[in-house]
C-alpha cells in the first residue's frame, strides 16, 4: 500500500508536467492541425530559463520559497510564452497555407534550432538546479510518507490546468478559440481575428509548457538539453490519448499517462517504462481512433 | 535526347567518378548519402507513393540490420547472402506492426509510428530474446565479399551502395509506374475515389507499408556490413526524423529530388564540420527557410496524367 501510494503520487505528480505540456500540443493542433514539434523544446528551455532566474534573481531569499518559486514560475512562462509567439511569426504563419507536412519539417527544424541554441549558450552536459529551493520535507498521506515538493507539483499543475480551463470557458478570447478551433473561415467571418488567435494560443501553450520545463528542474534537479525530445513525445501521446484538440482531454491523458507509467514501472518492468507509454497509444488508438474523450473527425477516411 | 536526361546522365557519371579524384573521408561521406538515400527511397513508397505518414521509419531499417548481424555472426551466414533474408524480416515486421493501425488518418499514423520506433529501440536496449546485445549492441559482423572479394575500403563500399541505390531507384521508378504504383499514387490524391473504382485501398496501402520496410531492411543489412559494429543509438527517432526530412525535402515522390535532398541533408553538414558546434544550429534554420521558401519541396510534385494527355511517355518527365 506504501508503495502504491508513493507511485501514485509520483505518477500524478509526472502526469501533471504531461498534461501541461499536453495542453500546447493539444490547443496548437485544435487550431492549426499543425503538430508542434518544437514544443518539447520550449518546455526545455523553460526549465534553463528558470534555472538561470533562480541563481541570478535571489528571489526565494527575498520572498520566501514557495512565494519566490511562483513569482518565478509567472516569469519563465512569460518568456518562454513570448518565445513561442515569435516562432509562430517566423516558422509558421508562413507556412499556413502550403502542404501540411512541410509545417511539419518546418517544425522539426524550428525544434533542431532550439535544442541546439540551447546547447550553444548553456553546454552539452546535464546542469543541474540548486537543491534547496523547496524545503525537502515530506508528507504522512494515509501511512505513505510523500514529498511536499511532489505534491506541490500535482498541486501547481492543478492549478494551471483549472485556470487555462476557465480561460478558455469563460473569457470572450476562449471562445474566440473554440470557435476558430472548431471551423476557422466561420470564426473569420464572425469577425474574430484569426491570426490573432492563433498568436494568443501560441503565447498560452508554450507558457504552460515552460511551467512544466520549471517543475521538472525543481523536481529532479537536473536537465538536460535533450530532455524535450521525450517529454516531448510523451505529453503528445497523453494530448493523442485524451483525444487530440480536446483540451479537458489533454488534462486526464496526461494524468493517466503519468500514472500508468509509474505504476508500470513499478509493477511491470523498469526497463520498459518508456515502451508503454506507447503500447497504451496503440492500444488505445486500435479500440477507439478519436482517443479517449475525442469527438471530432475532420478528415476524409 | 531532353535535357533532362543530359543533366541526370552527367550527374551520375560525375558521381560514378566520385571515388578516382576524393579521399577516402569524402567517399565515405558520400556512402552515408548513399543509404540515406536508400532509405529516403524506401521511406518514399510509404511516405511520397501511398502518403501515410511514417516517422518510424529507423525501425525498419534497424530490424533488417539486427537480422543481417545475428545471421552473420550467429550462424555465419555471408552478408550479402543475409541481405533477402534482412529485406524479408523488415517487411513481414512492418506489415505485421501496420496491420492493426493502418486504417489511422494522417497524424494518428504518424503518432503511432513514433511510437513503435522508440517501442523497437527500447526492445533492443533491452537485449530482447538475448539476441541483440543490449546497449552495446552487436559487433564483429563480417564485412560483405563479392565473388570471393572482401570488401573493405570505402572506395570499394561506395560502389557498393551505389550500385545498390541505382539499382533501387530504377526497381522503385518502375514500380511506380506499375499497376500497383498508379493504384497508390490514386489512393494518396483520393481515398474515396480510389476506394470507389475497386481499389482494395487497405490491402495496397498494406502491401506499399511492406515493400518500403523491406527496402528499409536492406538497407540496414547493408549498413551492418559498412560498420561492423551495430548498437540501438543508431537507430533512433533522430534518424526517423532525418530520412522524413530528406524525402519532404525532396518534394515527396520525385525520385531524383530525393535523391538531390540527400544530398544536401547528410552530405551538406559535413562541408561545415568545421563550425561543428553550430553546424546543428544552421541546420535547423535552413530547414525552416527551406520549407518557407519551397513549401513543396524542391521538386514539387506534377499532377500525374497516367499517360492520357502526354503519350506514351506521360507521367513523370
Amino acid at each position: 500500500m506504501e508503495q502504491f501510494l508513493q507511485q501514485l503520487t509520483n505518477g500524478l505528480a509526472v502526469g501533471g508536467i504531461y498534461a501541461l505540456i499536453a495542453l500546447g500540443y493539444t490547443m496548437v493542433y485544435g487550431v492549426l492541425r499543425l503538430i508542434n514539434f518544437a514544443h518539447g523544446d520550449l518546455f526545455t528551455l523553460g526549465a534553463y530559463l528558470g534555472m538561470t532566474l533562480l541563481v541570478s534573481l535571489g528571489l526565494r531569499d527575498g520572498l520566501g520559497p514557495v512565494l519566490g518559486v511562483a513569482v518565478l514560475a509567472v516569469m519563465v512562462m512569460g518568456l518562454v510564452g513570448l518565445v513561442g509567439a515569435l516562432l509562430e511569426r517566423t516558422a509558421y504563419r508562413p507556412l499556413r497555407e502550403s502542404p501540411r507536412l512541410s509545417a511539419v519539417v518546418s517544425a522539426l527544424g524550428a525544434s533542431i534550432f532550439l535544442q541546439n541554441a540551447i546547447m550553444l549558450v548553456y553546454g552539452a552536459r546535464f546542469q543541474v538546479y540548486p537543491q534547496d529551493v523547496l524545503p525537502r520535507v515530506a508528507v504522512t498521506v494515509f501511512g505513505a510518507s510523500v514529498p511536499l515538493m511532489r505534491l506541490l507539483i500535482v498541486g501547481a499543475s492543478v492549478v494551471l490546468m483549472g485556470a487555462l480551463y476557465l480561460f478558455i470557458q469563460r473569457t470572450r478570447i476562449g471562445t474566440a478559440i473554440r470557435a476558430a478551433a472548431i471551423d476557422q473561415g466561420a470564426a473569420r467571418l464572425m469577425g474574430i481575428d484569426v491570426d490573432r488567435v492563433i498568436l494568443i494560443v501560441f503565447l498560452l501553450g508554450p507558457a504552460l509548457g515552460g511551467a512544466a520545463g520549471l517543475m521538472v528542474g525543481l523536481y529532479y534537479g537536473q536537465i538536460n538539453f535533450t530532455m524535450g525530445w521525450v517529454y516531448g513525445l510523451k505529453a503528445f501521446t497523453a494530448a493523442i490519448l485524451g483525444g487530440i484538440g480536446n483540451i479537458p482531454g489533454a488534462m486526464v491523458g496526461g494524468l493517466l499517462l503519468g500514472v500508468i507509467e509509474a505504476l508500470g514501472a513499478a509493477y511491470v518492468s523498469m526497463a520498459w517504462k518508456d515502451a508503454i507509454a506507447f503500447l497504451v497509444l496503440i492500444g488505445i488508438l486500435i479500440v477507439r481512433p478519436t482517443g479517449l474523450l475525442g469527438e471530432r473527425v475532420a478528415e476524409k477516411v | 535526347m531532353r535535357p533532362a536526361v543530359l543533366v541526370y546522365g552527367a550527374a551520375a557519371v560525375l558521381l560514378a567518378t566520385c571515388p578516382l579524384y576524393l579521399n577516402a573521408y569524402w567517399v565515405d561521406v558520400l556512402n552515408s548519402v548513399g543509404l540515406y538515400g536508400l532509405l529516403a527511397l524506401s521511406l518514399n513508397v510509404i511516405l511520397g507513393d501511398a502518403g501515410m505518414y511514417n516517422m518510424g521509419h529507423a525501425a525498419f531499417y534497424a530490424v533488417g540490420a539486427y537480422t543481417a548481424a545475428i545471421l552473420n555472426t550467429r550462424f555465419g551466414v555471408p552478408l550479402l547472402w543475409a541481405l533477402p533474408a534482412a529485406g524479408a524480416a523488415a517487411g513481414v515486421f512492418g506489415a505485421l506492426v501496420a496491420r492493426p493501425v493502418i486504417h489511422l488518418r494522417g497524424d494518428y499514423l504518424l503518432i503511432v509510428t513514433v511510437g513503435v520506433g522508440e517501442i523497437v529501440r527500447i526492445a533492443l536496449v533491452n537485449d530482447v530474446f538475448g539476441l541483440t546485445g543490449g546497449p552495446n549492441g552487436i559487433f564483429g559482423i563480417s564485412r560483405p565479399e563479392v565473388l570471393g572479394y572482401r570488401i573493405r575500403k570505402p572506395h570499394e563500399f561506395f560502389y557498393l551502395i551505389w550500385g545498390f541505390t541505382a539499382a533501387s531507384l530504377f526497381l522503385l521508378y518502375r514500380l511506380r509506374h506499375s499497376r500497383f504504383g498508379r493504384a497508390l499514387n490514386c489512393l494518396r490524391e483520393d481515398p474515396v475515389a480510389a476506394e470507389g473504382s475497386g481499389i482494395d485501398t487497405g490491402r495496397y496501402r498494406l502491401g506499399a507499408f511492406a515493400i518500403g520496410a523491406a527496402w528499409a531492411g536492406m538497407a540496414g543489412s547493408l549498413y551492418a556490413g559498412k560498420m561492423t559494429i551495430i548498437s540501438p543509438e543508431s537507430f533512433s527517432f533522430w534518424e526517423s526524423v532525418v530520412i522524413f526530412m530528406i524525402v519532404i525535402l525532396g518534394g515527396s515522390g520525385r525520385l531524383a529530388g530525393v535523391l538531390l535532398a540527400a544530398f544536401l541533408i547528410v552530405g551538406l553538414p559535413e562541408v561545415f564540420r568545421g563550425f561543428a558546434s553550430a553546424r546543428m544550429l544552421v541546420f535547423g534554420l535552413v530547414m525552416m527557410v527551406m520549407m518557407v521558401v519551397r513549401t513543396q519541396g524542391l521538386f514539387p510534385p506534377r499532377p500525374r496524367t497516367f499517360g492520357l494527355e502526354a503519350g506514351e511517355e506521360g507521367g513523370e518527365r
